[in-house]
């Protein structure tokens, strides 16, 4: 059992990394690129982010998940602290987010005229509404084999 | 501008909680699904806006004073919002012109912030600039096509313009001088393509800023606080 006195900076690391978006669930915080930093300092953790969107209501969410994995091993008090500079990006999501996302039938933010169909692979997707079912993306229909599909907004 | 004053990062907070809570009574109520969507979205980034400025106007103040405790329990008085946002939601047309004389002002504002040697200040610009890029998208998009669609729809988008230009001066009070030329550039574009005149009234309501308010906001605020206000401290 380890406390908040005796986690090594690297498990907590893991920890906080292992939490994933309630919003789309393949996507753990680090790879959305949020998680900043996380710090072990004589019996207190600190785990940094930085928010996403504005109006993501997943945020706070997140913000108690990080608590709750950690009271999981058994690490009470964890504070998790929320940075806005630099301002996110979704330059900051991993390749490896990129590819989960996309596995997961979203697509990946790209230029929109690079934006090509989860499903198919077709190029020509055309944009149902500019806002979709949650503050990062946009609703698609590729023109290909008709599928609707998310898009992740460039940001 | 690099000065951070308590008192401006509060009138931005304010302006941004107020539009939010006005387009939030749009919820379950627009023309159709997808506005439903984008209006709602549109009012969570302006709600985020307004939370994580309240949240640094009170770390600046140092006074104690939490996100929730600016938002909930400050008076009609003591809010300095823009009486622009505190207009109701009159029809979709004067939705849409309200939303795009404040997203353009917004752009400006988020633009010159961004670079604001208050970090924390400029972070939220440059995410809050993006955001208020995308809304303007539809914003402008809706106003082209209200104002270049029927008669019928260039009839009230024509008269969202003519009700709500009284309230555009007051967004380029003091230091938001320099916004207004941009602002005009831009506006004066879209309504152009909107097949749309500008406002010829030159009567300018202002006193947002000092706590002046039409009689709406206080309607507005007595919805939005009474659940604090009557169980203070309630948590979701």
């Amino acid at each position: 059992m380890v406390t908040a006195t005796t986690i090594s900076i690297v498990t907590a690391r893991k920890v906080a990394a292992s939490v994933v978006d309630p919003e789309i669930p393949v996507l753990t915080i680090d790879d959305l690129g949020i998680l900043r930093s996380v710090v072990v300092d004589e019996g207190r953790v600190i785990v940094t982010i930085t928010p996403t969107y504005s109006g993501c209501p997943a945020m706070g969410q997140m913000e108690d998940d990080i608590v709750t994995a950690f009271e999981r091993i058994g690490v009470e008090g964890v504070e998790v602290a929320t940075v806005h500079f630099p301002a996110w990006s979704t330059d900051w999501i991993s390749e490896d987010g990129q590819r989960k996302l996309r596995q997961f039938g979203i697509a990946p933010a790209v230029s929109e005229q690079d934006l090509t169909c989860p499903q198919c692979d077709a190029s020509t997707p055309t944009m149902i509404a500019r806002f979709g079912s949650t503050a990062c993306k946009a609703l698609m229909v590729c023109s290909s084999c008709g599928e609707p599909f998310d898009f992740f907004k460039p940001f | 501008m690099t000065i951070t004053s308590v008192t401006s990062l509060l009138a931005h907070a304010d302006d941004n909680m107020v539009l939010a809570q006005r387009l939030g009574e749009l919820i379950s109520n627009a023309p159709e699904l997808e506005i439903d969507i984008a209006l709602g979205n549109t009012a969570l980034d302006h709600l985020g806006v307004a939370r994580a400025l309240y949240t640094h106007a009170g770390n600046t103040e140092g006074a104690g004073r939490s996100e929730d405790d600016l938002a909930m329990f400050r008076t009609e008085r003591e809010y300095t919002n823009l009486l622009l946002v505190e207009q109701p939601n009159g029809d979709f047309a004067h939705t849409m012109v309200r939303q795009l004389f404040f997203d353009v002002y917004q752009m400006e504002l988020w633009r010159d912030l961004s670079t604001s040697s208050d970090t924390t200040l400029a972070g939220i610009a440059a995410r809050a600039l993006k955001e208020a890029t995308y809304h303007m998208r539809f914003s402008s998009g809706w106003v082209t096509r209200l104002g270049d669609g029927t008669e019928e729809s260039h009839r009230r988008a024509q008269d969202g313009v003519n009700v709500l230009w009284r309230y555009t001066s007051e967004m380029f009070e003091g230091e938001a001088e320099q916004y207004h030329p941009a602002w005009s550039i831009t506006i004066e574009s879209a309504l152009i393509e909107a097949g749309l005149e500008p406002g010829a009234d030159p009567y300018q309501r202002t006193g947002g800023r000092s706590g002046f308010h039409t009689e709406h906001l206080g309607f507005l605020l007595a919805e939005m606080q009474w659940m604090q206000r009557s169980y203070p401290g309630l948590k979701w």
